[in-house]
């Protein structure tokens, strides 16, 4: 166990002296560039979902009033609305509230503080049973024709969109992260091809006086498994330096909306995920190559 | 300690090294295999470490059938056995010290046993002094000794050596077979292929003589 022990710890000494070499920095460096785009385009979905959290993604219906409604013709549409069968909800929402909440926006307080008089009117926020788009249309259709009603707006249209888009996003970049795996395996199995060509005289005197096949291969391996973590490392460097030089510009384009918003780095979760999957691959690619190079 | 019963080899292409060779050589017994060139001598010499596998007939090293062995026992075979090769097969891109610590690398000894060993082997073939130096700067009959130096690291119980005499000068040559005789000596079984019969004949050991693949003298211990 001991002499086991001892043979692995030499095999990973060598893989670190090999990985230090030029060759070796430079496959790593090539590693990372290789996964700083999916670590780097995921980094920024994650952002875009972050945001697109605080918006509500639920098909909401805003049912607004004429400004000049009265009271009963309010309380006769709230009625109207409780009645209708495909409405789950209806919350009314006075305009005083209404401006309450767009006081409390980020960014747009100051422009609020500004106006005379309150502009916005009386509205009920529905929700609907059905919330497919065909349902909400006619829904939408229907509570327009209601007396007292001015103008209904699907709200969340455009998170739903906004969602669609970070979708496509999302399968772009599993397509990308997939197409790049592959490449990190290639480039694992190429420097270990290279590194059991550089060292074919040595496997062969081994093989001639005892060492057995796992001896010869367990080096390379540990070439491969630490070139992925190394090159997993130097992703989340390219990574952390983008979202550092990009956050420069963020903050002056938040600033302007009176945000706070910054770019986030990933998650340690996903930090060591993106390491580790790196180093994976890494061995895979190793595992490939010595398969094909050394039977 | 090493017993061939009827052994033949035929190469792929069709060629035949050997047929019918049966010999036995016994526990501290030291050997020698000549002939001309191609008459079988490296065929003979690989079949006992299972570089090469026999086409009929057995080859038994202690007991154990060579021949049958599964391909993921022949490197444990292999320990013990001290191997010289014909063209030595030294690396050039390792110090004299590292070429001989290769066996011991994927031995059981710790380190310190395993320098130790390194450095005694060195002794013995005379070589202790030059561990920094690299093979290349070596003379011929200098990498010869590092060869057996390595063969011996790891103490096997038969050395088998492939003309490890040649392109040696003569007192080279001699200062060679003087290493193996001593190991010899201390109860090492060796058994060594040459095709010079001169030197062969001034030690007055047991000769093995195969002619065209087969055995033509030295069978059974004169």
């Amino acid at each position: 166990m001991i002499a086991w022990l001892r043979q692995h710890r030499r095999a990973l000494a060598g893989a670190i002296a090999r990985l230090a070499k030029a060759s070796g920095l430079a496959s790593a460096i090539v590693i990372g560039v290789a996964l700083s785009l999916p670590a780097g385009g995921y980094a920024l979905l994650e952002n875009l979902r972050g945001l697109a959290g605080r918006l509500t993604l639920e098909p909401r219906l805003s049912v607004f009033l004429r400004p000049e409604a009265k009271r009963a013709e309010t309380e006769a549409l709230g009625a109207a609305l409780r009645a209708d069968a495909r409405i789950a909800a209806a919350r009314f929402v006075p305009r005083e509230e209404a401006l309450r909440e767009l006081k409390a926006t980020e960014g747009i307080a100051e422009v609020v503080a500004a106006l005379e008089r309150n502009p916005l009117p009386d509205a009920f926020v529905v929700s609907a049973k059905d919330q497919g788009a065909a349902a909400l249309d006619a829904l939408a259709a229907d509570l327009r024709r209601l007396p007292a009603v001015v103008h209904v707006q699907a709200d969340a249209d455009w998170a739903r969109r906004l969602a669609a888009l970070a979708g496509i996003a999302r399968l772009a970049l599993a397509f990308l992260a997939a197409l790049l795996g592959f490449a990190l395996i290639a480039v694992t199995f190429n420097t270990i091809r290279l590194q059991i060509l550089t060292r074919r005289e040595e496997i062969e005197v081994s093989r001639l006086i005892g060492a057995t096949d796992a001896f010869i291969r367990r080096p390379f391996y540990y070439l491969g498994l630490l070139q992925g973590l190394a090159g997993g490392g130097v992703a989340l460097a390219i990574v952390a330096t983008g979202l550092a030089l990009l956050n420069g510009e963020v903050r002056v384009l938040a600033e302007s909306y009176g945000s706070a918003f910054r770019l986030a780095f990933l998650g340690p979760v996903d930090a060591v995920a993106v390491v580790l999957l790196s180093g994976l691959l890494g061995w895979l690619g190793a595992f490939l190559s010595v398969s094909r190079h050394l039977r | 300690m090493v017993s061939f019963s009827a052994v033949a080899k035929r190469y792929p292409g069709g060629e035949e090294a050997l047929r019918e060779v049966s010999f036995s050589i016994a526990a501290g017994e030291l050997a020698f295999v000549t002939g001309r060139s191609g008459a079988g001598k490296s065929t003979l010499l690989k079949l006992i470490p299972a570089i090469e596998r026999p086409s009929a007939g057995s080859v038994l090293v202690n007991g154990q059938n060579v021949g049958a062995l599964k391909r993921t026992a022949i490197p444990y075979l292999r320990r013990n056995l001290g191997l010289v090769f014909q063209d030595q097969k030294l690396l050039y891109d390792r110090s004299v010290y590292e070429n001989v610590m290769l066996p011991l690398a994927f031995s059981d000894h710790g380190p310190r046993e395993a320098a130790r060993r390194a450095r005694a082997a060195l002794d013995k073939v005379g070589l202790l002094g030059r561990e920094k130096a690299n093979p290349i700067q070596l003379s011929g009959g200098e990498q010869q000794r590092l060869a057996i130096a390595r063969a011996v690291v790891n103490r096997p119980s038969l050395l088998v050596a492939d003309e490890p005499t040649a392109n040696l000068d003569a007192e080279s040559a001699a200062r060679i077979l003087e290493i193996f005789v001593a190991f010899n000596q201390v109860g090492v079984t060796v058994l060594i292929a040459t095709h010079d019969q001169s030197l062969v004949e001034r030690y007055g050991e047991r000769v093995l003589r195969l002619a065209d693949g087969r055995l033509a003298s030295g069978a059974t211990p004169a």
